[in-house]
């Protein structure tokens, strides 16, 4: 097959486009190809051209009135806004977005979902507590399974300290 | 002192080595939906997290802010990759910090309220990030970041969040550019979650064989994890380079020393340099000298001159001097004096 731009040089760039399906399709040499603009290997685009891309699927979205629009108590910032700037208002957002997001951010980080890199000292003593927590409950549990009341009164006061101290550091 | 007049490891190939750490502070809106008075406000508290006395970074840093320096001024900040043209579109209640060796500046109210990033001459990731890390845990002292168990530090763009952390490696890959095969290389990188850039990063055009090479994901993987990777690929690419140009060479080295001496002639007496020429000589003159074909010129002078010859440095060297109006005359001026004066 020969380039459809040119006619000189053999189709070696073949590209398929479905927007709002209806397909089309180009077949070009390597040269024709590397002129296009939207088909240009290094053509500059920004990592937030990308993800904006992610988020409005070429094919038509389904849009119910009847849904009300989602939007973060702490800064106001609506989904739509989001999709539109490909930037959250503040981290609030994150929570707020929840299900909206994940699926993106999966496909974004290349199918991560879990931080597992450096945290803060402060987060690092949080996550220590929570797990202390969750040890003198199961300690707890045990210690009323035997009938120990002493040692699950001992351990009751442990936890109820640590929750406080939780709730007082926020 | 910085990566432009020191020389580091690898400097055969690689320009610099670059991390940086996005980071916000928790319960302020990202810098997006701020409004002017909590804009000062983050500016204020970030400047005393570094500069305050009880900051233990003992490092001299300079306090800017962006509104008010010129435009040519930002622009200078820009060529020499301690701000991101990002930050000068944000002018209004943004700012940055410099150290002294400008190896590390911090950029407050970019697109996170906290942009920290270090650069080090040539090859040295690791180093680089051990760096950063030390003033993002003196910062992480005094401020509360913006941290989500699951998702780690979060960001303004969902492509940052949880290391926040962009490891890039500069390369100057003439070889590879010259024989094709770059095109591969690039499909190759972007498979595997390496982005590569221009020169001046996001948005930018590879000028003089430049290339960066980054990561794209910043979730999932530590710190120390990601810049492996990255350091697997960089050495790749590194022994590909230096393979090519040997084969270059021995495959006609008069043709190939003729290439490289006939961009040295012209840059040391030409009279007119436009930007896209002097980029395109100064990659010549570059592989020259990091093959000792050009033995009197060593690396460092090449990284000077590249900056000096950029826009905003020219203007500001050609204040000095009313009478010549013409940028192109002076960055030809600027680079025959570079590149004879021993």
């Amino acid at each position: 097959m020969l380039c459809e731009r040119c006619k000189k040089n053999p189709a070696t760039v073949h590209i398929t486009k479905i927007v709002n399906n209806n397909k089309t399709e180009l077949h070009l040499c390597e040269d024709c190809a590397g002129e296009r603009e939207d088909f240009n290997l290094f053509s500059p685009f920004s990592v937030n051209d990308l993800l904006t891309s992610f988020l409005d699927p070429i094919s038509p979205t389904k849009s119910s009135p009847s849904i009300p629009v989602l939007r973060c108590d702490k800064c106001g910032m609506d989904y739509q806004q989001f999709k539109k700037i490909g930037r959250f208002g503040c981290s609030n957002c994150y929570r707020v977005f929840k299900d909206e997001i994940y699926p993106i951010i999966k496909r974004v980080q290349g199918g991560a979902t879990r931080h597992t890199g450096k945290r803060p000292h402060a987060e690092n003593a949080k996550m220590r507590t929570n797990r202390e927590i969750e040890e003198l409950k199961r300690q707890l549990e045990n210690a009323i399974k035997i009938e120990a009341f002493e040692e699950a009164a001992r351990l009751r006061d442990r936890i109820r300290e640590l929750e406080s101290k939780q709730r007082r550091e926020g | 002192m910085s990566w432009i007049n020191e020389k580091g490891p690898i400097s055969d190939v690689v320009l610099s080595s670059r991390v940086r750490l996005a980071r916000n502070l928790a319960d302020t809106p990202f810098p997006t939906l701020m409004d002017n008075a909590t804009r000062d406000t983050v500016v204020h508290r970030v400047r005393r997290s570094v500069l305050g006395q009880d900051s233990a970074i003992q490092d001299y840093y300079q306090f800017l802010t962006i509104e008010d320096l010129s435009p040519n001024d930002r622009q200078i900040l820009v060529e020499k990759h301690l701000a991101s043209p990002d930050l000068m579109e944000r002018a209004q209640g943004a700012a940055i910090l410099i150290n002294q060796r400008e190896i590390c500046s911090i950029m407050v109210n970019e697109e996170d309220h906290i942009r920290l990033q270090c650069i080090f001459p040539g090859y040295q990731l690791n180093a680089a990030l051990n760096y950063i890390n030390r003033v993002d845990d003196v910062i992480e002292g005094q401020l509360p970041y913006a941290f989500d168990q699951d998702l780690g530090y979060l960001t303004s763009c969902p492509t940052n969040i949880g290391t926040g952390m962009r490891a890039s490696v500069m390369m100057h890959l003439p070889a590879l550019a010259s024989t094709g095969q770059m095109k591969l290389i690039l499909q190759t990188l972007a498979k595997i979650g390496i982005a590569v850039r221009g020169l001046y990063g996001e948005g930018s055009e590879a000028v003089g064989d430049i290339f960066q090479i980054s990561n794209q994901i910043t979730l999932g993987a530590s710190e120390e994890e990601i810049i492996t990777n990255l350091d697997v690929v960089a050495k790749q690419i590194v022994e590909k380079e230096r393979q090519t140009r040997q084969a270059l060479l021995q495959k006609d080295r008069i043709k190939f020393e003729d290439n490289i001496l006939r961009a040295y002639g012209i840059m040391t007496h030409a009279r007119i340099l436009n930007l896209e020429e002097f980029m395109n000589l100064l990659s010549k003159v570059r592989l020259g000298v990091e093959m000792g074909i050009i033995a009197n010129v060593d690396i460092q002078r090449i990284n000077e001159l590249m900056i000096m010859g950029q826009p905003a440095h020219l203007k500001k060297y050609s204040a000095r001097d009313a009478n010549i109006k013409n940028l192109d005359i002076i960055r030809a001026r600027v680079t025959s004096q570079k590149l004879k004066h021993n």
